[in-house]
Formats: C-alpha cells, sequence, structure tokens
C-alpha cells in the first residue's frame, strides 16, 4: 500500500500557498504509507539557459550538516556556472547557468554519496523517511509555492526502506512519477532499458516505470503515445502519477487493483489515492468528484 | 423517529459505531445523521438493528459493511466495498461507489445512484444489486445468487463465471465473461425487474433490459475440455 497525492492550481494568485494546501493531503495519506515520504514541486521555469538540480546529502557522514557552501564554492571555481544554493538540512537546490549535465556529473565526482534527486528548469524535489508529518515539518512543505505538485507516501513492499527508494522518482528533466501499487515486470524493463544506457541507480520497480515513460518521452513520444506504450510495457498492479513542467498525468492498470479520486473545481485539480485527503481542501463540498477509469490517460495542464 | 447526530470531524468514527453496535432495542426506530464523514472508513460497519443511517457526504471503505436490518444513505461517494457482505436491509449511495460495491452480499438491497467501478457484486450469495449508472469490468464474478440490475453499461467479463445470479443489463456489454450468457427475459424477469426499479426509485421500462446468466458449462468437470473453454 502507498498513497499518492497531486495538486495543481489553476489560478496564479493560488501558487503561493501550493504547500500549504497539499500538506494536509500529504499526512491524511499517513496511514497508506508511513515509512517514507516525498514530493516533487513543479515552480516557474528558470530562462532556457539556467537549470536547477536537487541534492540530498543524508546518506553523507555530515548529513544535515554538509558544508553545502563548500560544494557550491568547488563547482563555481570548476565550472563558472555562478550556482546559488537553497539549503534546506540535508536536502539542497542548487540553481546555475548551463546545462545540468556538466554539473551532475561534478557533484557526483566531488561527493560520491551525494544522491541527485532531480532535474530540470521547474522541478525541486523532497523525499526522506519518516512520517509524512515529520517530512512535511523536516522541510518546511507548507512554505513551498509553485504551479503544480505530486507527492508521495510510502509502504515499502519491494525494496528497503531509504530515502533513495522513497517516490517521486526522477528520470531526465522536469519528469517525476509516484507509484501505489506493485510491478512483476521491472527487472525485463531494466533489462530492455540498460543496453540503450540508462542507468538505474536503486533496485526500485518504480524506477523502472518512470526510466521507461521517461525513455519514451526523450524519444520523442508525446505523453500519451508514452503511457499507452506504459500500458503495453508494464505488468502489475499501478495508480502512477507523473508530473512534467506544465502537467500532472494520471492512469491506473486495467484492473484498477490500486485507488485514486479526482476533486476539481474552478481554483484547482487535487488528486489522491483516497477522498480522506481532499476533504479539507476549500470548496470540495462543491467540487466535480470522480473516480479515473482504470486505462484511461487524464492529463491536466498547468 | 428519534434522531441523533454523530460529528465525525469531532472524535472520528468509533464513537458512531460504538453507539451503532448497542442493544438492537434502544437503537429501534431511531435515525442517526453522521455530519463530515469526510471518507472515513467503515462508518457503520457491522449494524444489527432497524436504525435509519444518513451519511452527509463522502464515504471511504466498507461503509455499512455487513449490513443488517439498518437503512442506510451515503448522500455522496462511498469507497471501495461499499455494503459488503450485506445479510439484509438497505444501502443506498447517492453518488458514485468505488470497487467491489456489494461484493459478497448475502441479502438486502444495495443501490448506487451513480456508477459502480469494477467488481461489483463479486460473489455475490443472495443480496440484490441496483446500478442507476454503469458498472466496471468483472462486476458479478462468480456470483451465486441475488440479482443485479446495471441501468448504464457494463464493463468487460461481466458474470465470468456465474452461478446462479442473474444479472440484468440496459446498455451494451463491452465483453461477457466465461460461461456467462444472454438468455430471453422471461414474465419472471419482468416481475423481478419491475419490482428492483420501484425499490430503487429508478424509472426505467423493464423490457429494455437484457437478462445475463450461467450457461452453466463450467459447473462440471470436464476432462475433454482440454483447458479451452
Amino acid at each position: 500500500m502507498c498513497g499518492i497525492v497531486g495538486l495543481l492550481l489553476k489560478k496564479p494568485a493560488l501558487r503561493e500557498r501550493l504547500g500549504e494546501l497539499m500538506v494536509p493531503m500529504l499526512i491524511g495519506m499517513t496511514e497508506r504509507g508511513p515509512d517514507s515520504a516525498g514530493l516533487a514541486v513543479f515552480t516557474e521555469a528558470l530562462p532556457a539557459g539556467m537549470r536547477k538540480i536537487s541534492v540530498y546529502s543524508g546518506l553523507t557522514e555530515d548529513g544535515a550538516g554538509y558544508d553545502w557552501v563548500a560544494l557550491v564554492d568547488a563547482l563555481n571555481a570548476e565550472l563558472k556556472v555562478q550556482a546559488k544554493a537553497r539549503i534546506k538540512g540535508n536536502h539542497a537546490v542548487l540553481t546555475f547557468e548551463g546545462a545540468a549535465d556538466p554539473v551532475k556529473a561534478f557533484v557526483k565526482a566531488y561527493g560520491p554519496k551525494l544522491h541527485l534527486l532531480s532535474a530540470g528548469r521547474s522541478i525541486e524535489l523532497y523525499k526522506d523517511i519518516g512520517t509524512p508529518g515529520e517530512v512535511a515539518a523536516r522541510y518546511d512543505f507548507g512554505k513551498l509555492a509553485g504551479s503544480h505538485l505530486v507527492g508521495h507516501t510510502r509502504m515499502a513492499t519491494e525494496s528497503a526502506v531509504t530515502p533513495d527508494r522513497a517516490h517521486p522518482f526522477t528520470a531526465g528533466e522536469d519528469f517525476c512519477l509516484v507509484h501505489n501499487g506493485s510491478l512483476s515486470n521491472p527487472n525485463g524493463v531494466r533489462r530492455m532499458l540498460e543496453p540503450r544506457g540508462i542507468k538505474f541507480e536503486t533496485d526500485n520497480d518504480t524506477e523502472a516505470a518512470c526510466r521507461f515513460l521517461e525513455w519514451r518521452l526523450r524519444e520523442g513520444d508525446d505523453l500519451h503515445t508514452a503511457l499507452q506504450k506504459g500500458f503495453e510495457a508494464l505488468d502489475g498492479f499501478y495508480t502512477f502519477l507523473m508530473g512534467t513542467s506544465t502537467e500532472l498525468a494520471l492512469i491506473r492498470d486495467p484492473f484498477a487493483c490500486k485507488p485514486a479520486v479526482v476533486a476539481e473545481t474552478d481554483d484547482y485539480v487535487a488528486i489522491a489515492s483516497e477522498f480522506r485527503s481532499l476533504a479539507h481542501l476549500p470548496g470540495v463540498k462543491h467540487a466535480t468528484v470522480f473516480e479515473p477509469a482504470p486505462e484511461e490517460m487524464y492529463v491536466w495542464k498547468a | 423517529m428519534e434522531s441523533l447526530k454523530f460529528d465525525l470531524s469531532d472524535g472520528g468514527v468509533r464513537p458512531l459505531n460504538q453507539y451503532l453496535h448497542g442493544p438492537a432495542a434502544g437503537l429501534e426506530g431511531k435515525h442517526i445523521t453522521v455530519a463530515n464523514p469526510d471518507g472515513a472508513h467503515n462508518i457503520a460497519v457491522g449494524m444489527n438493528a432497524p436504525v435509519k443511517v444518513t451519511v452527509e457526504g463522502h464515504a471511504g471503505y466498507f461503509a455499512a459493511g455487513m449490513n443488517k436490518l439498518a437503512d442506510v444513505t451515503i448522500e455522496g461517494s462511498a469507497g471501495t466495498g461499499v455494503a459488503e457482505n450485506m445479510m439484509s436491509g438497505k444501502v443506498h449511495v447517492k453518488g458514485f461507489a468505488s470497487n467491489s460495491a456489494g461484493a459478497s452480499a448475502h441479502g438486502g438491497l444495495l443501490v448506487i445512484d451513480g456508477d459502480a467501478g469494477l467488481r461489483c457484486g463479486i460473489s455475490l450469495k443472495g443480496g440484490d444489486i441496483v446500478v442507476g449508472g454503469s458498472v466496471g469490468s468483472f462486476s458479478g464474478f462468480m456470483a451465486q445468487a441475488g440479482r443485479m440490475v446495471i441501468c448504464g453499461n457494463a464493463g468487460d467479463a461481466l458474470g465470468d463465471s456465474l452461478y446462479e445470479a442473474v444479472i440484468y443489463v440496459k446498455g451494451a456489454i463491452k465483453s461477457l465473461g466465461a460461461d456467462a450468457q444472454i438468455e430471453p427475459l422471461g414474465d419472471a424477469d419482468i416481475t423481478a425487474l419491475t419490482a428492483l426499479l420501484s425499490a430503487a426509485g429508478l424509472q426505467h421500462d423493464p423490457r429494455d433490459f437484457k437478462r445475463v446468466a450461467s450457461a452453466r458449462s463450467l459447473y462440471h468437470w470436464n476432462a475433454d475440455a482440454n483447458q479451452e473453454y
């Protein structure tokens, strides 16, 4: 079991309140996922020549006391990318000029135990072990601003309870995925992707789905085509919620083994595993509430 | 009728259910209103008294599960397993219902005004289910006894491996499950449909429905079938 939540705000004036509206959604899914939690928030995009990466230091010896300033200084001395860091303990979002790949390679070499969480112009990602309430408090989720986000509460079944196996998973730039369910063919998907040069960081089944779909998008499929290929390639139980810089997308397996419910008003589209996580939202009593059908694609534009 | 209100935003489901599980004699004839259900699980499960319960909003999993005698109305939607294993009484969902609605119900009447999800009436054992909208795939799977009335459409594998339950469908059937077949409507079917639609408060002409029942070819092991059915 796991919990998924998603929130997309239709009115720019509400974007400052994205985190505040979402935290009760995430905490509402504690019973479905008490061991880890995480979210990806999509902010206004950086200019075309800039990128940001989210980095996790919890696996290093210094943990939350990690010297991010030294990392940024070394990065700027070496690559001259004018990087700046926003630090929240064992997480930091580094914003810089130029492409993401050289910076990612530098960070990996500089701190082999640093874990890269996301890269792109919009996405920022936080995930860790602990109850959803603890994780939300640790990283001030209530203060996050942005147009949409994808969140997850985890009850591990397929791989160990560690921060890097928490969701969301990312691949490429500005793409993330959370999963409720379990895949039965993740290793087959891995064996298909690895010879194509796609590297995996964990043994988690969700990572296979994430990397498969991002691979299809990178190969030129639009989101609908990629998801259709996902229905064909991915076997098992799943509700997937995905985020791109401009969209939220939801699919459920043909057996609808894992739940999802959507509430939509003029102000927002809110998605959760169960209505419990939507009950606090303003105006939800008059929202259009529905259950997404299996094997259908639901895509909402930010 | 004596009325009593439980606000689930103040104390949760447990005080409500503890009250509802009191001696039947003390509950008889009462009307219980449940405010702010907010998708909570297990609302009014295990009822065993002729009381009326109104849930003012969306219910979570297993609402009115194992119901006996009570008349439960859910004004919003219901999560997975509404009225599962019902023995008697009535459960009315005014919105939509999620998967496995009325699963394994032995008796009573489940009415869903909107759509029902997948596996509606799975393993039905004698209860009646009337769905005003459509049902998802695998509905009526291995249903043994009882009746289902579907006023909208049915998904894939309707009535797979049916025993003696009968399913009536007004709309389109995406596909029938193994051993399910469409049969002509008889006078007894018209009588049954008329009574069930009336009990559900729905206006449909019984003659517009198709009858789906078991071909009974799976009842006996056929060694010559070579695993082909």
